[in-house]
């Protein structure tokens, strides 16, 4: 098996391949991010529950974004020269939540004909899509998910296709261009999907797959194809001989082969999930997490075994066959055997509650059972799924050094009651409860209510 | 199998006996008269409520049932799903919400398709869901007019019909539009169409031979429906439609309920002047839709100030396997302004009082049918979770088929309490 290959290491690659702008195209980005967090100062806040997302709780703690970075964590920290102080007696902080699993901006609202760029369906097989080409700025989704605490999300391809093409991390910052909202130096992804949607979508044209063998058929076809490019490519690189002729799609294969690109896969059953570790050891790829995973509880030890996290929803089930197994305890019960458990939405509004689904996940745990304290369900939201996501040295806790993607709520985050009252992406406010006029709004908002009504 | 037994043997009638059950120590939330009673006792006799209050002496006895402080409620009632017509969406032979057919299946009766058995009733009535609509749904294709639902209980294989043809169904708005030939207008004029139909047919029995869209069987079911004794649901969201709905129950003498409402609080004015009810999904805030252009999360406080009637249900293709949820969407109205209590109403009474069966359902009042839920904290945390449900005076099992996949695969991995010494 494979390693991911670490952020840091990719970032650093990325700057490589920029400096040596001779080297083969496919190692760079040529859709580089445009993102640079604006000028903040250093904010203190102080007096509130902690949650660090390491698994540590800290009453009457205060955490220092300076920098656009976390500075410290601890209790009684001075509050350097032109720090911004917020009083969070009675408040509690975590890191920002990230969702691992999105497809705002790519299936946007409105839900019309025109927004839906989600799932390139017409061939089952289409690594050289990517979904951040797809995405619409404007997405009202983006600005609802901040006030619910999401400072990054994976924008994924849907699940049609076998092979659906690469998701694109962003951070959760108004902006015009999704340049403007690319996660800087986030490793790549490939969507890939099991079961029912692939030989649904192609079956019922009467086109390859319309089975599930025939599914399993078509990613092995695939990386056959992908292994010989990366054979020609990595000989042709060794040996100056003449590379392979350009295949955007290959390129992406390839680059999972070589374990720069991580793989996201769309499985509901445990068998099928079984079955991909397979299909990914046959190929020599490792497999970043399972998304929906809706059985993942039925194979906790061998998600555990192989280093693979199950991304999951708390309760959704039974809307297919393959949804038909699912309950409340999945995620309490996958993280209770030790392997890597994460909360999805895959909704525009599930996505504003991810702290409410982490929330029942946790208390379902509780009824069988199982010891969650919250400071360990929180990792759900926040460093599990920077996990999945090849992410973990920059987000998903509160650690000197990462991101200052920070959240204040107004009470216990797994609360119903509880709202984001302030939300920090890399050190800078970008959303703040208490001024409610002042927040950004889509373009797509604008006058909508009509003159007279916006007036009131 | 033996849990399975007990299972089935609680739930018939006569078997186990109901008894007489006092819930001592509670913080009753009545939504009767009495409000919430801090520190109060319930009793439970031969299926009803026998008495609420303060210092009630537990009769001789009884079974006793300490909630420990914690609140006891109502049972949930969720204003709209398929439970018991629908098992999973994507297995097609396993779901009866709707009838294939073009314009009207008004004739359509979820009576007729009802699964008392439903594996989704025990994952729900666990919850503290113990009384439902099961309506027909033609939201992904079907039919402009529906059929009728039902009132159905959550609690027993042989009395789970409530109350037949609780309600009429149709979908107006934008899927409207599309299942009627791509425009409001040919909706209206659909609508239009099919009362005007009934209206003409008076009280003759239709001749089978006529020609029209509307088959004679779907004129009877509209019959009650035009003569204002059962309610008309009309699925629609942008205030406009809204408006042209009251107009068009006031020229017809129809009662309306509106489900959808996205838009519903800017029209709010009009609905509680014309006591239009509202079932709500207060948690869609985005503008999804066209007709939802204005959709924000505290639609649900601004429509309670307005004195509309609300009633909560899940607007999204999870509103029958997870009709649970419903004291989720209560939790986030009332996170966003609703007064707690009213949220707690639009999940228990405000549903009875649509259907028209808050005679004997909705709050917890001396005379009604037992439905109780005792919670281990606020019920709408979604933190909290009940501690026992009681359906017509009877406890539920704490079982589901999800409980027994938890139990199976916990004491597989050796989880938790199944842990290796």
């Amino acid at each position: 098996m494979q390693r991911p290959i670490h952020a840091a290491a990719l970032a650093a690659l990325l700057i490589c391949a920029c400096s040596g702008q001779k080297q083969g195209t496919a190692e760079r980005d040529p859709y580089s991010s445009t993102y640079a967090p604006p000028a903040a100062v250093p904010v203190l806040i102080q007096h509130a529950t902690v949650l660090t997302g390491t698994g540590s709780r800290l009453d009457d703690g205060d955490v220092l974004i300076q920098d656009h970075r976390i500075a410290q964590v601890g209790k009684g920290i001075a509050a350097p020269a032109g720090a911004v102080v917020v009083d969070a007696q009675g408040r509690w902080v975590t890191p920002g939540i990230i969702d691992p699993h999105s497809h705002l901006g790519v299936y946007a609202s409105p839900e019309v004909w025109a927004m839906s760029d989600g799932n390139e369906a017409t061939s089952p097989t289409t690594p050289d899509v990517w979904s951040e080409h797809s995405v619409w700025p404007q997405d009202p989704g983006f600005e609802q998910a901040r006030m619910g605490g999401v400072t990054s999300m994976m924008i994924l391809p849907g699940s049609a296709n076998l092979i659906g093409g690469r998701g694109t991390l962003l951070k959760n910052v108004p902006a015009t261009t999704y340049q403007e909202m690319k996660f800087p130096g986030a490793p790549q992804v490939l969507k890939m999907a099991c079961g029912e949607n692939p030989k649904r979508v192609y079956g019922s044209q009467h086109k390859f797959p319309s089975t599930w063998m025939g599914d399993v058929a078509g990613y092995r076809e695939a990386f056959a194809k992908a292994a010989e490019y990366k054979a020609k490519r990595d000989a042709a690189k060794k040996k100056g001989g003449t590379a392979p002729e350009r295949d955007i799609g290959m390129e992406t294969l390839a680059d999972v082969l070589d374990g720069k690109i991580l793989v996201e896969m769309h499985c509901y059953r445990a068998d099928q999930m079984a079955t991909m570790l397979d299909v990914a050891q046959e190929f020599k790829f490792k497999i970043s997490a399972f998304h929906h995973a809706v059985e993942a509880y039925k194979i906790a030890p061998l998600l555990k075994a192989t280093d693979t996290c199950a991304v999951m929803w708390a309760d959704w089930w039974g809307f297919k066959m393959e949804a038909f197994d699912g309950i409340r305890e999945n995620i309490a019960m996958v993280d209770a055997a030790g392997a890597c458990a994460t909360v999805h939405s895959d909704d525009p509004i599930g996505i504003q509650r991810l702290n409410q689904e982490a929330g029942k996940a946790m208390a379902a745990g509780w009824r069988a059972g199982l010891d969650i304290p919250r400071e360990r369900a929180i990792r759900w939201i926040t460093a599990n799924p920077a996990k999945a996501l090849g992410v973990a040295d920059r987000v998903g806790t509160l650690e000197n050094g990462k991101d200052g993607d920070v959240v204040v709520w107004s009470s216990d985050p797994f609360s119903v009651y509880s709202h984001a009252d302030l939300v920090y992406i890399d050190g800078v406010l970008r959303y703040d409860r208490a001024h409610p006029a002042a927040q950004p709004e889509s373009d797509f908002k604008l006058g909508v209510l009509g003159q007279e009504e916006e007036m009131q | 199998m033996k849990k399975i037994t007990f299972a089935l043997l609680a739930l018939l009638p006569g078997i186990a006996s109901a008894g007489t059950i006092a819930i001592i120590n509670a913080e009753i939330h009545t939504l009767g008269r009495a409000g919430v009673i801090a520190h109060g006792t319930l009793i439970i006799r031969d299926h009803r409520i026998d008495a609420v209050g303060e210092n009630l002496a537990p009769p001789q006895g009884a079974q006793l049932i300490d909630a420990g402080g914690k609140p006891v409620t109502p049972g949930l009632f969720d204003a709209y799903t398929s439970l018991g017509i629908k098992e999973i969406d994507g297995v097609e032979e396993s779901d009866d919400s709707a009838a294939k057919k073009p314009r009207y299946s008004a004739a359509l009766d979820v009576t007729d398709a009802f699964n008392p058995r439903s594996t989704l009733i025990p994952v729900n009535r666990i919850e503290g869901l113990t009384r439902a609509a099961s309506a027909p749904d033609s939201a992904s294709g079907g039919s402009l007019i529906a059929g009728q639902g039902a009132v159905i209980s959550l609690g027993s294989l042989s009395d789970w019909l409530v109350k037949p043809r609780a309600a009429m169904y149709a979908q107006l708005g934008e899927t409207g539009a599309k299942l009627s030939g791509g425009s409001r207008t040919t909706a209206w004029a659909a609508l239009r169409e099919a009362f005007d139909e009934v209206r003409r047919a008076g009280s003759a029995r239709v001749n089978p031979e006529h020609p029209s869209q509307l088959t004679a069987e779907d004129i009877e079911a509209l019959r009650p429906v035009l003569a204002g004794d059962e309610p008309l649901v009309l699925y629609l969201n942008r205030a406009s439609d809204i408006l042209s709905a009251l107009k068009f129950a006031d020229d017809n003498g129809i009662k309306l309920i509106v489900r959808g409402g996205a838009e519903s609080w800017l029209v709010a004015a009009a609905l509680a002047e014309h006591q239009v009810p509202v079932i709500l999904d207060p948690r869609l805030d985005l503008p999804q839709h066209f007709e939802s252009l204005a959709a924000r999360a505290d639609a649900a406080a601004l429509l309670q100030k307005a004195g509309v009637l609300l009633a909560f249900a899940l607007d999204d293709e999870f509103n029958t396997h997870n009709a649970r949820n419903v004291r989720q969407l209560a939790g986030n109205a009332a996170a966003q302004g609703m007064e707690r209590e009213a949220a707690l109403a639009a999940i228990t009474l405000n549903p009875a009082r649509i259907y028209g069966v808050d005679g004997t359902l909705g709050s917890l009042e001396a005379g009604k049918i037992a439905d109780v839920v005792v919670w281990d904290g606020d019920p709408l945390e979604t933190t909290s979770f009940p501690r026992k449900v009681f359906i017509d005076g009877q406890e539920v099992p704490a079982i589901s088929r999800q409980t027994e996949l938890r139990d199976r695969y916990m004491q597989r991995l050796h989880l938790g309490p199944y842990a290796k010494q």
